[in-house]
């Protein structure tokens, strides 16, 4: 799976960075940056609750090909 | 088996999308009060009423996911207004009664009204999607805009009908208003917000009464003898739990639903979720009601998992975050700060405007508020759950 940002929404709320911090970095001028863009199974769970957790509803997951 | 969850706000629709994800394949009866889908509470004093958002992008579920997708029956404008719990039915404004196997209470919360400010058509309340689309219709008539409570809701209004170009007048009854729970420094510093972008500040007084004619609330008179004219009024002085409907059903209310820390009340069968609930919350070893965000999104899934009486996915407690968006300003906070010993503002290297307040209980970090500081903000939300010493907490807020 790979992670969508809608940028439009994204106001770097970090919120996704607290649940995941290997994953999301949200600096302070509040530009998110995503460290891996399709994250291992390993990691779903923590990306899948970060992904619903999004405040401002800019995360999303797609099938990569 | 059936779950009826009473309440379509965050903290319900979690609690079906959780119990999905677990696999139950039992019923979901989903019933708001509102007319609207489950949508984002938060955006209604920011996004949704500057209008840089639409209604539909505040739907918490996607056009994608859908809410079809969950097989949930949605009943939406039924409100619950009964429970039974011997018989294990709950009743609906229309008439209707539904029974349940298992009940999750997420009525959320009521704008708390003033006795002093009669109704009116030009006086608003911000709780609902329907308060939010009333009030940003009214404000595009360029009001004068007067706002009761510099809380989060109050200032973000203030913020944003300020970022309209509208004159606008914050009152609150505190002399610093938020001093009380965050200290002086950030009670200080939003203050200053306020003032620097052309927010009227009148704190320190209390409305002694209005005067309205056929349109609505013309003049307010304030405690000290000032008279404010104003084109319309934003009423924010806060939140009650929705419990009314549930007084004598047996169970358990007390400043809202008390529940153990798995989102369980005292009474077979009956859970609670997100603003209407009083978890306890072992990290902070109280029972706390939390009217935010990430309480709601995490509760539903704590609940799922003990409705279908299965372990909690993880044992990370909560840590409760908030966030407000004032003047260009994203002001977070992690944690919970009441009844702190000591403060401690570390601040940016180079803004003044732009630091982050720690507060201490028990020789631990038990939240931090930043300003516009999102990357510090959430090192200390993992360093707060893992109960981390304030000394360890302050240098690696300084590091």
């Amino acid at each position: 799976m790979k992670i969508v940002v809608d940028w439009d929404k994204c106001d770097g709320n970090g919120v996704c960075m607290g649940i995941a911090p290997d994953i999301f970095e949200v600096d302070d001028e509040m530009n998110l940056n995503i460290l891996v863009e399709e994250p291992g199974p390993e990691r779903m769970q923590d990306v899948r609750q970060a992904v619903a957790s999004c405040p401002v509803l800019a995360l999303s997951l797609s099938d990569s090909d | 088996m059936r779950v009826v969850i009473a309440g379509a706000g965050l903290a319900g629709l979690r609690t079906a999308e959780a119990l999905r994800e677990r696999g139950f394949d039992g019923g979901i009866v989903l019933a708001g009060a509102e007319a609207h889908p489950p949508y984002s509470r938060p955006a209604l004093s920011k996004e949704l009423l500057s209008g840089r958002w639409e209604v539909e992008d505040a739907w918490l579920r996607r056009p994608a996911q859908g809410v079809d997708s969950l097989d949930v029956e949605m009943l939406l404008g039924r409100r619950a207004v009964a429970a039974d719990v011997r018989a294990r039915r709950v009743s609906f404004d229309d008439g209707t009664a539904l029974s349940y196997d298992a009940l999750v209470i997420a009525t959320g919360s009521d704008a708390v009204q003033l006795p002093a400010i009669p109704p009116a058509p030009n006086v608003f309340l911000l709780r609902t999607l329907d308060d939010c689309l009333r009030l940003r219709a009214a404000l595009s008539a360029r009001p004068r805009v007067t706002v009761l409570g510099a809380g989060f809701i109050g200032s973000e209004v203030a913020s944003v009908a300020r970022a309209m170009g509208l004159d606008v007048t914050l009152v609150d009854r505190a002399s610093a208003p938020l001093a009380h729970v965050l200290g002086d420094d950030v009670a200080r510093l939003c203050a200053r917000l306020h003032r620097d972008s052309g927010v009227e500040l009148r704190f320190g007084v209390d409305v002694a009464g209005v005067d309205s004619d056929g349109a609505g609330v013309r003049r307010l008179r304030l405690s000290d003898g000032a008279i404010l004219d104003t084109d319309l009024l934003v009423v924010g002085v806060g939140v009650r739990p929705a419990v009314a409907w549930l007084q004598g059903s047996g169970v358990h209310l007390d400043d809202g639903v008390v529940t153990d820390a798995r989102c369980r009340t005292a009474v077979p069968g009956v859970f609670a979720v997100g603003d209407v609930a009083r978890c306890h919350n072992p990290l902070f070893d109280a029972h706390l009601r939390v009217e935010h965000w990430t309480n709601a999104s995490e509760q539903g899934t704590v609940a799922a998992a003990a409705i279908l009486d299965r372990a909690p996915d993880q044992e990370a407690p909560t840590v409760p975050y908030f966030w407000s968006d004032q003047h260009g300003v994203k002001l977070q906070m992690v944690g919970h700060a009441a009844g702190h010993d000591a403060v401690r503002t570390i601040h940016h290297p180079t803004r003044d405007d732009r630091p982050v307040v720690l507060y201490r209980r028990g020789g631990r970090v038990v939240a931090a508020v930043g300003f516009s500081r999102p990357s510090i903000v959430m090192r200390m939300k993992s360093l707060i759950a893992a109960r981390t010493e304030w000394d360890a907490a302050v240098a690696a807020a300084l590091a």
